[in-house]
């Protein structure tokens, strides 16, 4: 018999989709909440990839490569005028 | 094509939230802090040997009460050279081509040297005003002249910082257009660019490193005669 694990425990991959609503109204949304949200997030990521016996390029790599992508996105309105068309 | 080439350095902002405290803090992801353990992770230990080599190498000329220095000046110094570095990557914002910033980095910095030097020894800190074995006609014309280039060290600071990554940018940004523009015309030249940009993508990763080591080595020159 395994342990019925408290609705907010449980992390988003295991939510059925019935209980989404119900998951997002118990979750923390204080700013420590957030705070402690992210800290996990960036520990479980560091753990995995950086802080390993061999980690390589790819551990910093995913990062940047998000970076990357996530500035695209904030600079879209700018960059959406430098299309090559002939009539912008 | 492009409204104009100064539009790479328009601050962020997305639905009218500013984002350049999100660039400025994304370097301090990158940096993991250490932990207890002998044998580190290899980002770590890579992080630890640099912080060891620029700490030894701007403590070197500094007296012992310098050394109260040594954790500001090695935090600005791997701040200006990430986010440098991260600015090279395509799409990003570089906080560092703003005047605004760069001048609130300098300023304060040389501020704090100069009423260290004038607070604790005066007299030696306005001694350095006068170079060593000036012809006595030439004194007063050189206390001016000493006086201007005090005051003038920390705008230096700034706009050299400003300057070399704004420059080094909207080069790339230029040389890049024009490789795209020749290239359904003229290939050949198109190729050329090409190479002209690799080389220029080298220049300007050594400049960035270059530029952060220069503040930094600049402050603690200041520092090094006030203190």
């Amino acid at each position: 018999l395994c342990a019925a694990v408290l609705l907010k425990d449980m992390k988003l991959l295991d939510v059925k989709l019935g209980q989404l609503p119900s998951w997002l109204a118990v979750r923390d949304f204080t700013p420590g909440g957030i705070v402690g949200a992210v800290r996990r997030g960036y520990d479980r990521y560091y753990n995995k990839y950086i802080n390993v016996k061999k980690g390589g390029l790819g551990g910093i790599s995913m990062v940047l490569a998000g970076y990357v992508v996530i500035s695209y996105i904030w600079s879209y309105s700018h960059l959406k005028h430098e299309r090559h068309r002939k009539y912008h | 094509m492009n409204l104009s080439f100064f539009d790479q350095f328009t601050s962020p902002c997305l639905l009218g939230i500013p984002l350049i405290l999100l660039s400025m803090l994304f370097p301090a992801l990158l940096l993991p802090t250490s932990n207890n353990r002998w044998i580190t992770n290899r980002l770590l230990t890579l992080q630890l040997w640099l912080f060891n080599l620029i700490t030894k190498q701007l403590m070197l000329p500094l007296n012992n009460k310098g050394h109260k220095w040594a954790m500001i000046l090695t935090s600005l110094m791997l701040l200006l050279l990430t986010i440098n570095l991260l600015g090279l990557l395509p799409y990003t914002f570089t906080p560092t081509t703003q005047l605004s910033m760069n001048m609130a980095l300098a300023f304060p910095l040389w501020l704090a040297t100069l009423l260290t030097g004038l607070r604790n020894q005066p007299s030696m800190s306005l001694g350095h005003l006068l170079p060593e074995g000036t012809p006595t006609p030439l004194i007063p014309a050189l206390i001016l002249i000493e006086t201007t280039s005090l005051f003038i060290r920390p705008l230096a600071l700034g706009v050299r910082l400003t300057a070399n990554l704004t420059a080094g940018h909207l080069l790339i940004q230029l040389i890049s257009t024009a490789t795209f523009t020749l290239l359904p015309i003229m290939p050949a030249v198109s190729i050329l660019t090409t190479s002209i940009l690799l080389l220029l993508t080298i220049l300007e990763v050594a400049v960035a490193i270059i530029q952060a080591y220069v503040f930094v080595l600049l402050l603690s020159l200041y520092l090094q005669e006030n203190i």
